[in-house]
């Protein structure tokens, strides 16, 4: 029965939640005070370590969720919950596009949205420079230190990928020597 | 190699790769589906990001769907969506089962900082290889400056900047420009 549960609570978070991983969040506190399988602090945990590895965070969020509220069936089960409504609604978009792409207004449509794509992708890099950038120092002081080590990697790693030679090099390879640099030197 | 094997291991590693939202996941994306497999432009890309930030669901789930589906249909699509997800399933029942202080480890954290560093320096330059093919004349650089303004400043909602860029779109170059090419 939980199971069940917990793939139609999380079907209910992917057909509602709209937007990156963090849009779940608001769903998910309101399902660990309806149903008592979390609480906020617990949640506070799985958000930390959703962030911190590998996979997108809203899907990593809910196999944690499934996993501490009835192992591993909950875990593929609150997983399956949330992509169910998304792999419904997509292809239903997906078909409908396939079918008008030909059409001059929908190409015209694209060629508008694209832009406007691309800005909301440099505004939510941007907005992740900043959280990642800036450390805000204690709740009352409210200074804000620059973190100095962690910019300049930044800085060096887009140099790279600029770089007619390096930028061949696999993404990961970037993500994989920025682990260790931050490792080694205590970021 | 079996080509639904194929689009499910191809996302399975893009899930492997990507650490944090949906945006983290395109530069994986860019390397991955466009540049080795063509199995999407950066055009198209760009269009499942618009649409899949105003439909339900995650947008990297959407992504993942849409170009499974674009490529194979709804089997296509059901088997990146699952490749896309399968690590995470793999990742975070065994960190939740054995190390549940994971994100605390100091170390652990140190990585992470790294990690972060260079995620940011890799959406940069997916931003700069998608400006480079979506800005090609004034218009679609004045929708541009002005989205990247009111996601900013104003945190305009995703849908509405969206749905008012395509309308823009359609006005300018479905109507004026009669569907020509742009200046």
């Amino acid at each position: 029965m939980t199971l069940l549960l917990l793939f139609l609570e999380f079907a209910k978070v992917g057909l509602f939640a709209v937007g990156g991983g963090l849009a779940t969040i608001p769903f998910l506190q309101d399902m660990g005070t309806r149903t008592g399988w979390f609480t906020n602090a617990d949640l506070t945990t799985m958000i930390a370590v959703s962030e911190s590895t590998p996979g997108p965070m809203g899907v990593n969020m809910a196999t944690y969720v499934g996993f501490e509220t009835a192992g591993l069936p909950g875990a593929v089960l609150a997983t399956l919950g949330l992509i169910t409504p998304s792999i419904a609604v997509i292809i239903v978009i997906a078909g409908f596009l396939e079918k008008f792409r030909q059409s001059k207004t929908v190409d015209s449509v694209f060629r508008g949205l694209r832009p406007a794509s691309t800005a909301l992708i440099a505004a939510a890099g941007l907005s992740v420079a900043l959280s990642v950038f800036v450390a805000v120092g204690g709740v009352e002081t409210h200074t804000f230190t620059l973190r100095w080590p962690v910019v300049i990697l930044s800085a060096v790693i887009f140099l790279c990928t600029q770089q007619k030679k390096l930028k061949k090099l696999h993404p990961v390879a970037f993500i994989a020597i920025a682990a260790v640099t931050g490792a080694v030197f205590q970021f | 190699m079996n080509i639904y094997l194929d689009l499910f291991l191809t996302f399975a590693k893009v899930g492997v790769c990507t650490f944090g939202g949906g945006y983290a996941m395109l530069p994986i994306l860019q390397r991955e589906v466009v540049e080795k497999k063509g199995w999407a432009t950066d055009e198209e890309l760009t269009d499942y990001f618009a649409v899949g930030q105003c439909t339900p669901g995650i947008i990297a789930v959407n992504t993942a769907t849409f170009i499974g589906y674009k490529h194979k249909g709804a089997p296509g699509g059901i088997l990146t969506t699952l490749g896309v997800v399968f690590p995470s399933l793999v990742i975070i029942t065994a960190i939740a089962a054995f190390l549940s202080n994971f994100a605390g480890i100091p170390l652990v954290q140190h990585a992470l900082a790294g990690i972060n560093a260079a995620v940011v320096a890799l959406i940069a330059s997916s931003v700069l290889k998608l400006a480079k093919s979506n800005l090609k004349d004034a218009v679609s650089g004045g929708i541009f400056l002005a989205g990247l303004a009111l996601a900013l400043l104003l945190k305009l909602s995703p849908v509405i900047l969206i749905v008012c860029a395509g309308v823009i779109g359609w006005v300018v170059y479905g109507l004026i420009q009669k569907g020509g090419e742009g200046k």
